[in-house]
C-alpha cells in the first residue's frame, strides 16, 4: 500500500487541496470583504445609510448562501468552463468555491465589524475622519482579531467544500477519499485522506487563533 | 471683551420614530464666548448629549443655526465640515479610545487623519503625553490603563489638532470622585494655559460648580436658565435649576416650620470655620441640617443648611455675618409650598 505512487498521489492531493483552499479563500475575500463592509456602512445605523444598497446586498447574500454548494457547482459549470476552460480539476473547482464562499465571508466580515464600539467610530467622526478613513483605520483595524478568526473559519469551511467537490472531479484529498472510499470500497485510503484533511484544518485553525490572539491588544 | 466662538440660535432637533415625533431639542439659544468653561447640565433624557452632538454636527439639527467661529456649520460641505471638526476636540463618557492602538498611537490618530507626517505626529504626542502627565504610558494599550488614565489619553488625543473648543460629553461620569477631581483640574489647567474654550455636559452640579464659569440648565428639551455659575448656584430661579442645586435634589421640606439659612460656598472664601465662628460671634446655637462642602485648593466649595434661632434680630445678624464673609446666604423655609 505504501508504494511510491500512493505516496506521491497523497502528496499531490495535499498540494491540490491547499491550492484550492488558499486561492479560493483569497478570491472569496476579494468579493466578500467589500460586500461585508458595505453591509455595515449602508445599514440604517451605519456611517452612510443607504437602504436600497443595503437591501440589495442583503438579498443577494441570503440567496446565494442558501444554494447548497454541490448544486451551485453543477449549476455554474458553463461559467466555470468560460473562466478556466474546463469544469474538471482543482483550478476549475476554485470558481464555484469562490462564489459560494464570498457571501458567507461577507456575513463574517459584517459581524466582525459590527463588534467595533460605535463610540469609537463616533470619536473618529468627531475628529474629522472621512468615510474611507473610518473603514480602513477604525473598522478594519479595530476588528482585526475578529476578522482573523473569521478568516480561519472561512478557510476551514472552504477546505470542507473543496472535499465535497471531489464528487464531481474536483481534485485534491476529497477526490482521493471519494474515489477510494465510495467507488472502490477501500476504507484504508479514504481514512488516510480524511485524517490528512483533519490535520490541515487543525493547522489552519490553530494558526488563525494564534495570530488573532497575538494581534488583540484588548487584554 | 472676548468674542463669541459658538453661537447657537433657535436650534431644534426632532427624531422621527415609527409612530411619533420626538423633540429632543427645541428653540435652543446659547452664546459661548472664547475662553469660557461652559457647563450644560440637565437630568438624563433632557437632551444635553444631543445638544453637544449638534455643536459638531454628529447629529444634524432639524432647525436653527450653529455658528462656529463665525461660520454656519450647517452650510458646510462634508469636506469643510471635517476640517471644521478638527478645530473641535471631543471627549466622551466611555473614553472611546482605539483599543488596538497604544496611547501614543491614539494621540497620533487625529493627526494621521489630518495628514500630518509620522515624525511630527510623534513629536506632538510626546508633548501632549507630558501635558496630561502620562509620559511613561506612551507604549501602553488602553486595556492596561485605569479609567482616569484613559480619559487623560482621550483629552490628549482631542487636543492633538490644537482645537479651539473642547467638547466634553459626561467626561467624568464613569470616574470615581477623586479621579473626577483630577480630570476637572486638568481641564481647568488646559483652559487657562492653552486658552481653549471648554463645553461640559454633565448631570452633576458638583462638576459645574467646580470649574465652570457659565452654565445653561436644560430641562425637557429647552433651556430653562442660563447665567454665571455663582448666580445660578446661589439664586436658582426656575424649578429645574432648584432641583439640581438643592441638596439631594429636594427642597428642604422636613423643617418647614423653622427658619433655615442656606449658605453657599463658591470658592470666594478661604476654608475657615464660618459656622463655628458665627455661633461664637452671635452667641446662639444653630442646628446644621445639611452640609456638603469640600476643600479645593484651600477654598471652600459646596453648601450648608442651618436652622436659625427663632429670634428675628439674631437670625438677621447671622445672615449679615455670613454675607460679610463673602458667602451668599438665603432663607429657604419660604420655598416650601
Amino acid at each position: 500500500m505504501w508504494d511510491e505512487a500512493t505516496l506521491s498521489m497523497l502528496l499531490w492531493g495535499i498540494v491540490e487541496t491547499l491550492y484550492m483552499t488558499i486561492v479560493s479563500t483569497l478570491c472569496a475575500y476579494i468579493i466578500g470583504l467589500p460586500i461585508g463592509i458595505l453591509l455595515v456602512t449602508s445599514a440604517k445605523d451605519g456611517i452612510r445609510p443607504c437602504n436600497p444598497l443595503f437591501k440589495t446586498l442583503d438579498v443577494i447574500v441570503n440567496l446565494t448562501r442558501s444554494i447548497p454548494f454541490i448544486i451551485l457547482m453543477i449549476a455554474i459549470i458553463p461559467l466555470t468552463r468560460f473562466v478556466v476552460g474546463t469544469s474538471l480539476g482543482s483550478t476549475a473547482t476554485i470558481v464555484p468555491l469562490t462564489l459560494s464562499a464570498a457571501p458567507f465571508i461577507a456575513r463574517l466580515v459584517e459581524s466582525s465589524i459590527k463588534e467595533v464600539d460605535v463610540g469609537v467610530i463616533e470619536a473618529a467622526q468627531s475628529m474629522g475622519a472621512s468615510y474611507m478613513q473610518i473603514i480602513w483605520k477604525v473598522m478594519l483595524l479595530e476588528a482585526r482579531s475578529s476578522l482573523i478568526v473569521g478568516c480561519a473559519i472561512a478557510t476551514t469551511t472552504i477546505l470542507g467544500y473543496s472535499a465535497m467537490a471531489g464528487i464531481a472531479g474536483g481534485g485534491g484529498l476529497g477526490t482521493i477519499a471519494i474515489n477510494y472510499g465510495l467507488y472502490r470500497w477501500e476504507g484504508g485510503m479514504m481514512f488516510i485522506a480524511v485524517v490528512l484533511m483533519v490535520l490541515i484544518v487543525q493547522v489552519f485553525q490553530g494558526i488563525g487563533m494564534k495570530i488573532a490572539g497575538l494581534s488583540d491588544k484588548r487584554k | 471683551m472676548s468674542k463669541t466662538i459658538i453661537q447657537i440660535s433657535s436650534l431644534s432637533k426632532t427624531f422621527q420614530t415609527k409612530d411619533a415625533e420626538v423633540h429632543a431639542l427645541s428653540d435652543i439659544n446659547l452664546s459661548i464666548e472664547e475662553g469660557d468653561i461652559y457647563g450644560i447640565i440637565g437630568m438624563s433624557g433632557a437632551g444635553k448629549s444631543t445638544l453637544v452632538r449638534c455643536i459638531n454636527m454628529l447629529e444634524k439639527p432639524t432647525g436653527g443655526t450653529v455658528l462656529f467661529d463665525g461660520r454656519d456649520l450647517l452650510s458646510l460641505s462634508d469636506k469643510e465640515l471635517r476640517e471644521a471638526r478638527r478645530s473641535m476636540g471631543m471627549i466622551f463618557q466611555q473614553f472611546n479610545l482605539l483599543m488596538q492602538r497604544t496611547s501614543e498611537g491614539n494621540i497620533c490618530f487625529p493627526l494621521e487623519l489630518a495628514g500630518t507626517t509620522k515624525s511630527e505626529a510623534k513629536k506632538r504626542a510626546t508633548e501632549l503625553l507630558e501635558l496630561v502627565g502620562l509620559s511613561d504610558k506612551a507604549k501602553a494599550y488602553p486595556s492596561q490603563l485605569s479609567g482616569g488614565q484613559k480619559q487623560r489619553i482621550a483629552i490628549a488625543r482631542a487636543l492633538a489638532t490644537s482645537p479651539k473648543v473642547l467638547l466634553c460629553d459626561e467626561a467624568t461620569s464613569a470616574l470615581d470622585p477623586t479621579t473626577t477631581a483630577s480630570i476637572l483640574s486638568l481641564l481647568k489647567d488646559i483652559n487657562q494655559r492653552l486658552g481653549i474654550t471648554i463645553i461640559i455636559i454633565t448631570h452633576e452640579m458638583s462638576v459645574i460648580e467646580r470649574i465652570c464659569n457659565r452654565v445653561a440648565i436644560i430641562d425637557e428639551s429647552k433651556i430653562a436658565e442660563v447665567g454665571a455659575v455663582k448666580d445660578i448656584f446661589s439664586k436658582p430661579q426656575t424649578a429645574a435649576a432648584q432641583k439640581l442645586v438643592y441638596p439631594e435634589g429636594k427642597r428642604i421640606e422636613k423643617f418647614s416650620s423653622k427658619r433655615c439659612m442656606r449658605i453657599v460656598f463658591d470658592g470666594n472664601s478661604s476654608f475657615e470655620p464660618v459656622v463655628a465662628n458665627m455661633v461664637l460671634e452671635c452667641k446662639a446655637p444653630v442646628n446644621i441640617m445639611y452640609a456638603d462642602t469640600k476643600n479645593i485648593d484651600g477654598k471652600a466649595f459646596g453648601q450648608m443648611v442651618v436652622q436659625l434661632p427663632e429670634d428675628e434680630a439674631l437670625a438677621q445678624k447671622m445672615f449679615t455675618y455670613v454675607r460679610a464673609r463673602g458667602l451668599s446666604a438665603e432663607e429657604v423655609s419660604g420655598y416650601v409650598g
